[in-house]
């Protein structure tokens, strides 16, 4: 899979957040073999030294700078310049939620701040809600992939925004990354065999009683998923589909 | 709502002694029931803080646990207060700094600040919660637009625990970078709010319980809200802050919040406590305020103990100081006399980093950046 002008063989990507420490998160996150890894630029040092970021940066891995903690597209932009500065890299998973309570992203704020990135040379990957108009619309601006929601950050509720994200998928011209709300194996399972390019799950794995392990469980299920997804699914039916009815007369004319 | 609504048109329809009297009156199946519920309403918060709930404390602890590890993750925020001034106009029956205790008053110089700002910095803090009585002459909006700037070199979030301010003033405060203020209601009962703050500006109750309204409306990114455990009935002051805090979050819905459980502590002048909050009744509403709310910042200061400390740090805190010092200098200069109260738990920064780690969290020094502002 494409995004940007990088290659990935990992359709798992992760995040850094609440882990117990950067020691245990390194572990994991190098269990998921995730290529890609978000970093919030508000909770480290200004220098690839710092030493959260020192371990994420194994040949593999890629840093997504995010900007978690932006209210507006002003702030947005701001913090994208300061994270391309510091930590040498264009991408950015650009994250606007001025709601602290549920984290909503805001549509409006976000596709200002993306189109004004995108022509400063940002690789951007917008977290927003799962709205199929606004991916299209970020597309139009020249967003490098989108990432809508299943629910909310950090619910673990799995993809409640399933019919939407199918919308999304089916209509995308750019890599779809289902992000926030996954909370267990099977629910990136699932994303990925409705056709996502992609998940990203950080708290289901920083949470979970082992790390490690719950990573792995990951990994294998986004390579399930995408498998079951390319070998075409068998459609569920409602009942046996043994006559025709309705139209059996016809063989007897 | 119109814009000009506060929390004090909301305050004038609730009576403390109903309040009161309806928080007793919770049953266990009260209980039963908030628990049960996927998102509880402000009834549900006072059979939590019930008396009724004793029987639950485990069961509510585990829920808290859960609950803040789902949206917090395994980490702690560590913080640490910078008493910029210990000079005071006005009169608090249960404060070190009040006017008519006999201590010395000493307000930090440009060197002084820088000082205490080198000694923090080493010691890896990067919130700082900048503390100071009231004084406004010496204390107000220019020296602490003075000390915003000399401190935003060496930190990466400035909060602050002053007097209460105008809404114009703490736009200017924002913009120079304040990230968060706190303004604790004392008690809001009304009556007893008087006798304890018998002089100067902050006796002006309504003006005090309106100030989340004006930062706000001025958009302070997190507002601090809390009461001061001692003063009164803890349960029912508790519900008045809670019902502060649902109609703030409603109406300010782009601001955090966070609450505060000072207990009294002994201090020079020290009044008599009225109502007595054991171990266990804090423990209890820590949790019953996660339960209910699974997004506000729960701190905690180092008046506590170091065994309540470490375990409270499991049961719903989200943030946390360490070997705090109450005396305006009182990390590069210190000296006792100018304390506000004595703290509790005075083990260093490494050590209880430590004992964070051991509990199963990262303790984090850097969670904001200037770049956001």
């Amino acid at each position: 899979m494409k995004i940007g002008d990088k290659m990935f063989s990992s359709r798992l990507f992760t995040g850094t957040g609440k882990f117990n420490s950067n020691e245990l998160m390194e572990e994991a996150l190098l269990a998921s073999g995730s290529e890609l890894i978000t970093v919030a630029l508000k909770r480290v040092q200004h220098t690839l030294e710092d030493d959260l970021l020192r371990r994420v940066q194994h040949p593999h891995q890629n840093l997504l700078p995010n900007t978690s903690g932006a209210r507006t597209a002003k702030e947005a932009v701001f913090a994208a310049q300061l994270s391309r500065e510091a930590f040498q890299t264009n991408w950015l998973k650009l994250e606007i939620h001025p709601d602290p309570k549920y984290l909503m992203p805001d549509p409006i704020e976000t596709l200002k701040a993306a189109e004004e990135l995108v022509k400063e040379g940002f690789i951007v990957l917008p977290y927003i809600h799962a709205d199929p108009v606004l991916c299209k619309r970020l597309e139009e601006v020249g967003v490098a992939a989108v990432m809508p929601l299943g629910s909310a950050i950090g619910s673990n509720k799995g993809l409640q925004t399933r019919s939407f994200l199918q919308m999304i998928i089916d209509q995308s011209t750019v890599p779809v990354v289902v992000d926030a709300g996954i909370g267990a194996p099977s629910h990136a399972a699932e994303a990925m065999e409705m056709g996502a390019d992609a998940v990203l799950v950080n708290t289901a794995i920083a949470v979970s009683g082992n790390p490690v392990a719950m990573a792995a469980a990951f990994k294998m299920a986004v390579e399930a998923g995408r498998m079951a997804y390319e070998a075409r699914l068998a459609q569920p039916r409602e009942q046996a589909a043994a006559s025709s009815p309705l139209t059996g007369f016809l063989n007897e004319l | 709502m119109s814009s000009e609504t506060t929390y004090l048109d909301v305050f004038r329809q609730l009576d403390w002694d109903e309040v009161k009297q309806s928080i007793y009156a919770k049953t266990a199946a009260d209980v039963r029931r908030a628990l049960d519920k996927p998102v509880r309403d402000l009834e549900d918060f006072k059979a939590l803080i019930s008396p009724a709930a004793a029987p639950f404390l485990e069961e509510m602890a585990v829920m808290s646990n859960r609950l803040t590890q789902q949206r917090f993750g395994k980490a702690m925020n560590l913080y640490i207060p910078m008493y910029l001034s210990n000079e005071c106009q006005n009169i608090c029956t249960y404060c070190g700094f009040s006017l008519d205790v006999d201590i010395p008053r000493k307000t930090l110089s440009d060197a002084e600040i820088e000082a205490e700002a080198r000694i923090l910095l080493e010691k890896g803090y990067g919130h700082v919660l900048l503390v100071t009585g009231e004084a406004n002459k010496t204390v107000g909006l220019d020296y602490f637009r003075n000390a915003i700037r000399l401190l935003k070199p060496y930190f990466s979030q400035l909060s602050m625990e002053v007097q209460p301010l105008d809404e114009a003033q703490y736009r200017i405060l924002v913009e120079e970078g304040i990230y968060a203020v706190l303004v604790y209601q004392e008690t809001y009962h009304e009556r007893d709010y008087k006798l304890h703050h018998p002089k100067g500006k902050k006796s002006n109750f309504a003006y005090r319980l309106e100030t989340p309204d004006r930062l706000g409306r001025a958009g302070v990114h997190k507002i601090g809200l809390g009461v001061l455990f001692g003063l009164e009935d803890w349960r029912t002051d508790t519900f008045f802050c809670a019902s502060h805090l649902d109609y703030l979050e409603k109406k300010y819905w782009k601001t955090r919040y966070a609450m505060s459980f000072p207990r009294l502590r002994p201090c020079a002048g020290g009044v008599e406590l009225k109502s007595v909050m054991s171990d266990r009744d804090l423990i209890q509403l820590i949790c019953a305020y996660r339960i209910f709310n699974q997004e506000v910042e729960l701190s905690m200061s180092t008046r506590e103990s170091a065994i309540f400390r470490d375990h409270v740090i499991k049961l719903g805190i989200t943030s946390i100081s360490a070997e705090s010092k109450t005396d305006p200098g009182g990390y590069s200069s210190p000296d006792v006399n100018l304390e506000q109260f004595e703290i509790d738990d005075d083990r260093s920064t490494t050590e209880f980093a430590d004992v964070i780690r051991k509990a199963g969290y990262e303790p984090v020094f850097k969670d904001w950046d200037w770049a956001l502002m």
